[in-house]
């Protein structure tokens, strides 16, 4: 995964709440089955509407995505992650995010940055009136920094840690194989196999 | 202090438990579809890694899967390239699968049970959403992504942090004529699509108890859409009953083990839960949705709402657009609503018990002109039963159309779509936006209200013809 320390870059406000992972990413996208290209799902349908604000001339380039409450509900589908990965989003800054959709995120190296409704709004207030503003999310100091407003975000330290360093799960999980195999052989017996 | 179910069934999972880091978590079970799967799949493949545990793991082709011309090959090239690479994956790597065709295919969280291969106090993942179904077996079971997927694969563990708990009681008796579906569209209205996000929700009370499993699957299964991780009911005689004698249920003496150890996966009397939410199952009424995410619901005796009446500018907000994108006025009585569409289907709604109820209403009625049926079971077997029962010649009779198994209109990825600007009445549990189909708009209901609907043609309950 790719790892995320310090983060500064221009913001595009969106200003919807319970924008749910069927609008990150339509199911129409989900049937490739490569890791890429996925940039061009990105709130496709809502983009076919040309004042849609990703449609915005003064947002392109952007990288932190500031949304309303409940960003991610919904289905489990990473495409949302990668979706706005690719299409170059680094952190979405939200007043609350589904739960999948946030691990997921941790998972790929995409930041979910909670913050209260009150500074998410100011935060979509500065873009719009000055898309040109910059915005520091900074994942050492667990800080977001921008139009004047510097506010702390919470982030547990395993988590902050493998982002920090860019980890992946897997690996780290293995190194504890033997524990596994060690509960495995405490299993019951009536419980059910596949096969 | 006691321990409550969710507690009880989670640290009996904990492989490895370390002081600031998440708990490594065992996964007794993992389900796996076409579409969260194939990049998981390649993730093992570039790192030289294997499936730890194929006999733990089970495939389905279920999302976009065609509900009729099984024998054709898939008109969809991607769709195809996807269920085609399910196969190869699933042969590569040892996992057993239910291909097309196959009389146990079907939805993945609809053979689970089925095969009798969910069961109370096991932990149950897979890369999709309402995984949370398996709970209402007293299993601990939720959606996962897919690199979270990739994890299961190889280690047959996640780590976790534990969350929090809640308590949704629903006392007394559910009224004639309300259903399983009413009841969690009811809870999810209250609590809000927001409202279970970090906790597991344990869903008991009487008329919990009451419910069949089919309906405590429905229930669990909607969790979900209340933002919860998982849902879960308490094992009790009506889980042991459906159980027993299916394929993957213990035997013998093993059955008497596992009984004796499920009986002990109750939420003890002096367990505390982080939240708690008490409901009268007496108030309850058919109830449907009229926006666009699946708290934006109410009972169906009541009009469509005025966003101007909702006191939280967020709220008022997300209920003007979802009005604008539903074609809905402020004040139309719900009952007046017109459909072009009924669904009947799905992981909520699209077992046996659900057929029956749709067949009941439908018997000796005809789905009203200009009104399309579909009925698609949610399994092979479920098929297989329906026909046995003779349900679907119901169907056929009334002038529904009778499918194959599969997820089909819940998320329009095969051919069964709504047109831009079309409106149906779903079983199904999502209302968002284009869910059914670009544009397509969806009420969310139970099995009798969309029956009932597809004779009148409006949102309607079986009380109403
Ligand atoms: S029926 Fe719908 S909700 Fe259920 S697994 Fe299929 S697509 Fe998902």
């Amino acid at each position: 995964m790719e790892a995320f320390t310090v983060h500064t870059g221009r913001g595009v406000p969106l200003r919807r709440s319970n924008v749910d992972t069927d609008q990150i990413i339509p199911a129409v996208w989900l049937k490739q089955v490569s890791r890429t290209g996925f940039e061009k799902g990105l709130f496709s349908a809502w983009r076919e509407d040309p004042s849609f604000v990703l449609n915005q001339p003064q947002y392109e380039g952007a990288s932190i995505l500031i949304a309303g409450p409940d960003f991610g509900t919904g289905s489990s589908r990473e495409h949302a992650v990668w979706a706005l990965q690719q299409y170059g989003f680094r952190a979405v800054i939200a007043p609350r995010f589904g739960d999948i959709f946030r691990n997921n995120s941790t998972k790929m190296g995409l930041l979910p940055v909670v913050l209260p409704a009150e500074t998410v709004e100011a935060l979509q207030r500065a873009a719009e009136q000055d898309p040109a503003t910059e915005i520091t999310v900074d994942l050492q100091a667990r800080e977001v920094r921008g139009a004047g407003i510097t506010a702390a975000f919470e982030i547990d330290d395993y988590t902050r840690w493998r982002l920090l360093e860019g980890l992946d799960d897997i690996g780290l999980t293995l190194r504890h194989a033997d524990d596994i195999t060690a509960f495995e052989q405490g299993r019951a017996s009536w419980l059910p196999v596949t096969t | 202090m006691g321990r409550t179910l969710a507690d009880k069934v989670y640290d009996a999972h904990v492989v490895r438990r370390a002081e600031g880091e998440p708990d490594l978590l065992y996964i007794d079970l993992h389900l796996v579809h076409e579409v969260t799967s194939p990049q998981a799949f390649d993730g093992l493949r570039l790192a030289g890694r294997t499936v730890r545990r194929p006999d733990l793991t089970i495939a389905t082709e279920d999302h976009n899967v065609p509900t009729q011309n099984l024998l054709a090959p898939i008109a969809d090239p991607v769709s195809r390239t996807q269920v085609e690479t399910l196969r190869k994956n699933a042969a590569e790597f040892g996992v057993r699968l239910h291909p097309m065709g196959d009389d146990g295919q079907g939805i993945v969280h609809v053979i689970g049970p089925q095969l009798g291969l969910t069961q109370p106090g096991m932990t149950v993942v897979c890369g999709d959403s309402h995984t949370s179904t398996h709970g209402a077996f007293g299993a601990l079971a939720f959606g996962i992504g897919t690199s979270e997927v990739e994890h299961v694969l190889a280690t047959q563990t996640l780590p976790q942090v534990k969350p929090k708990t809640m308590a949704i009681t629903v006392n007394g008796e559910l009224p004639e004529g309300v259903t399983a579906k009413d009841l969690i569209l009811a809870v999810i209205a209250r609590i809000g699509t927001g409202g279970g996000q970090g906790y597991i929700i344990e869903y008991r009370g009487e008329a919990i108890r009451s419910l069949s499993m089919e309906g405590r699957m429905t229930v669990c299964n909607m969790s979900i859409e209340a933002g919860a991780r998982a849902g879960m009911i308490a094992p009790d005689e009506t889980t042991f009953a459906y159980l027993k004698g299916r394929p993957h249920a213990p035997q013998g003496a093993e059955w008497d083990a596992a009984v004796a150890y499920w009986k002990s996966l109750r939420t003890d009397d002096d367990a505390v839960f982080d939240k708690e939410v008490v409901i009268d199952a007496a108030t309850l009424t058919p109830f449907v949705t009229w926006g666009t995410n699946p708290g934006q619901g109410l009972p169906l005796g009541e009009s469509v709402p005025d966003p101007a009446s909702f006191a939280d500018p967020v709220e008022r907000q997300a209920a003007e657009r979802a009005l604008e994108y539903m074609g809905l006025t402020a004040g139309t009585p719900l009952r007046d609503i017109e459909v072009d569409t009924v669904f009947v289907g799905s992981c909520t709604n699209g077992r046996i018990e659900d057929l029956r109820a749709v067949a009941e209403v439908l018997r000796g009625r005809k789905v009203a002109d200009g009104v399309r049926m579909l009925v698609v079971p949610g399994s092979m077997k479920v098929k297989a039963q329906a026909q046995a029962e003779g349900l679907d010649e119901v169907f056929k009779a009334a002038g529904a159309d009778w499918r194959e198994a599969g997820c089909s209109m819940c998320l329009a990825m095969n051919p069964d779509k709504l047109a831009a600007g079309e409106r149906s009445a779903s079983t199904s549990n999502r209302n968002f936006e284009g869910r059914q189909g670009p544009g397509g708009r969806t009420h969310l209901v139970s099995p009798a209200v969309a029956a009932a609907t597809a004779v009148t043609g409006r949102l309607a309950a079986p009380a109403d013809l």
